[in-house]
């Protein structure tokens, strides 16, 4: 399908699973025309000039807000900055009752993070405004699947038939589901890899395969995705001790020589250095963390556009 | 449908533009060309094929995306969806005397836009406008320096361009 005919309706970015593969290239082929507004002198397009975007983020983030932040100022929009530690929330507000008053102000576009899943669904369901999933839950965080993909993508040239694995605390982590939803949607083959007590209760829902042993998978993979491990979001010790997971699954330099010399070493951030990568590995050749970073810009731009592109053609 | 531009008629405007673009430049600036996509991009690299051979020096050719520039992309009444794809110029444009290339020069909107996108890129000696079909009704006090051909037009009919390139033959309708 050429891009002319492919018209984008969805005022909403709520997740990649929802989405066809057509509506995820061409998002990311979107992404590719912003790179280079980050690359030249005058770092700005008027393309949101007079809309207001709002960053409603209810956990915390550093590398997300960031850069939700400068796309929406590299497309000259007016950016609200909301956290739940500065705001009414905080005096038992509800996230409907913040959110319509935020509407009120005439905002145009939310990007929101959330503990709960589904909040930003639900949002979506009650304002006029778009809203873009920066995080829910367990659930998805479809910007982080898409600059995965958008950055596997522009250095291999295409997913397709790409051995991808994804390693590490999957049960607590949304990046790994729109991981899995956008690469295996682009043609990608995806493991899954940690310890059983890190797989998400339904994994043989998902069109992955799974391995216990990083060792088994190291040597056959194009692409390997490190996962924080989300100590943060659990109840018990998963596993015996952080220096036993880091012997079965951290990424070590002693592990990197089993791996194919082209492979890309990835993760989403923030690094848990020494615990699931060593510091030489991931600030090493085969390292794409900081372009990753840097590919995030372009792609959350592009995101913006198309969900204020769509919102315009639905009045 | 009527025929505007043959095939050959292409050619000579095009020979004629670099004729003229070359008797009103100065020697001290250097000329640049750069196309507005998507037909621009294609009239550009003709244009600038023509004037690297007169001038027997390579005349840089870049190609411009205005389509974040564009003053419809939040109005719902645009024509269409505006696809955003890469603006490419490999030099640097400080300075230069650039040739602006379009197909059709119409509102005016277009070369606006285009205006504002190449001043967020540097800031050249001179932007000239050369577009292969003039036609009258600018909304925009915006006029060509260099146009291949003038024509005035019903507000009902509208002036399309192939080039072999991208549509398998070069001519100018009207439709």
């Amino acid at each position: 399908m050429s891009k002319k005919e492919f018209i984008w309706n969805r005022k909403h970015l709520i997740g990649l699973r929802e989405l066809s593969r057509e509506e995820i290239e061409y998002i990311l082929d979107t992404a590719q025309g912003f790179e280079q507004v980050s690359t030249r002198s005058i770092k700005k397009a008027p393309t949101l000039r007079g809309k207001v975007v709002v960053n409603l983020f209810f956990e915390d983030s550093t590398r997300t807000r960031n850069s939700f932040t400068l796309a929406a100022n590299r497309l000259s929009a007016d950016v609200i900055e909301f956290t739940q530690k500065s705001s009414s929330v905080s005096k038992g507000e509800t996230l409907l009752d913040t959110a319509r008053n935020l509407e009120a102000m005439g905002i145009d576009i939310v990007v929101i993070r959330h503990s709960a899943g589904g909040a930003p669904k639900f949002l979506s369901r009650n304002i006029n405004a778009c809203v873009v999933n920066a995080g829910d839950g367990y659930c998805e965080h479809p910007t982080q699947g898409l600059l995965d993909t958008f950055t596997i993508r522009k250095i291999k040239g295409s997913l397709e038939g790409l051995k991808i694995a994804i390693v590490g605390d999957i049960a607590h982590s949304r990046v790994a589901r729109s991981d899995i939803y956008a690469m295996t949607k682009l043609g990608a083959e995806v493991t899954l890899v940690g310890p059983p007590t890190l797989m998400p209760a339904k994994v043989s829902q998902l069109p992955v395969q799974v391995s216990y042993s990083l060792d088994a998978v190291i040597g056959q993979v194009d692409v390997i995705n490190m996962l924080r491990i989300q100590f943060e979001r659990m109840g018990t010790n998963p596993f015996p001790s952080i220096k036993e997971y880091s012997h079965y699954f951290g990424l070590t330099v002693e592990r990197m020589k089993k791996a194919k010399k082209d492979i890309l070493v990835m993760h989403p951030g923030p690094i848990n250095r020494g615990v699931e990568i060593e510091s030489e590995v991931a600030d090493g050749t085969n390292s794409v963390i900081l372009q990753q970073v840097t590919n995030g810009l372009a792609v959350r731009m592009a995101v913006l556009f198309l969900v204020n592109q769509a919102a315009m053609a639905k009045e | 449908m009527e025929i505007l531009l043959s095939s050959d008629k292409i050619a000579d405007c095009i020979t004629n533009l670099a004729n003229e673009i070359i008797s009103k430049a100065t020697r001290d600036n250097q000329i640049v060309v750069i196309g507005v996509r998507s037909r621009g991009e294609i009239l550009a690299k003709r244009l600038a094929e023509v004037l690297s051979k007169k001038l027997k020096n390579k005349t840089p050719c870049g190609t411009l995306d205005i389509t974040l520039y564009r003053d419809d992309i939040n109005n719902p009444q645009g024509e269409s969806q505006p696809v955003v794809r890469s603006t490419e110029i490999g030099f640097n444009i400080d300075d230069k005397i650039i040739i602006l290339v379009d197909d059709v020069l119409y509102t005016g909107r277009s070369a606006r836009a285009a205006m504002d996108a190449l001043i967020d890129l540097g800031r050249p000696k001179a932007i000239r406008l050369a577009v292969l079909v003039e036609r009258a009704g600018r909304e925009f006090p915006i006029h060509a320096d260099f146009a291949g051909l003038k024509v005035d037009l019903p507000a009902d009919k509208s002036v399309q361009v192939n080039f072999v390139e991208s549509d398998g033959k070069d001519r100018v309708i009207v439709i």
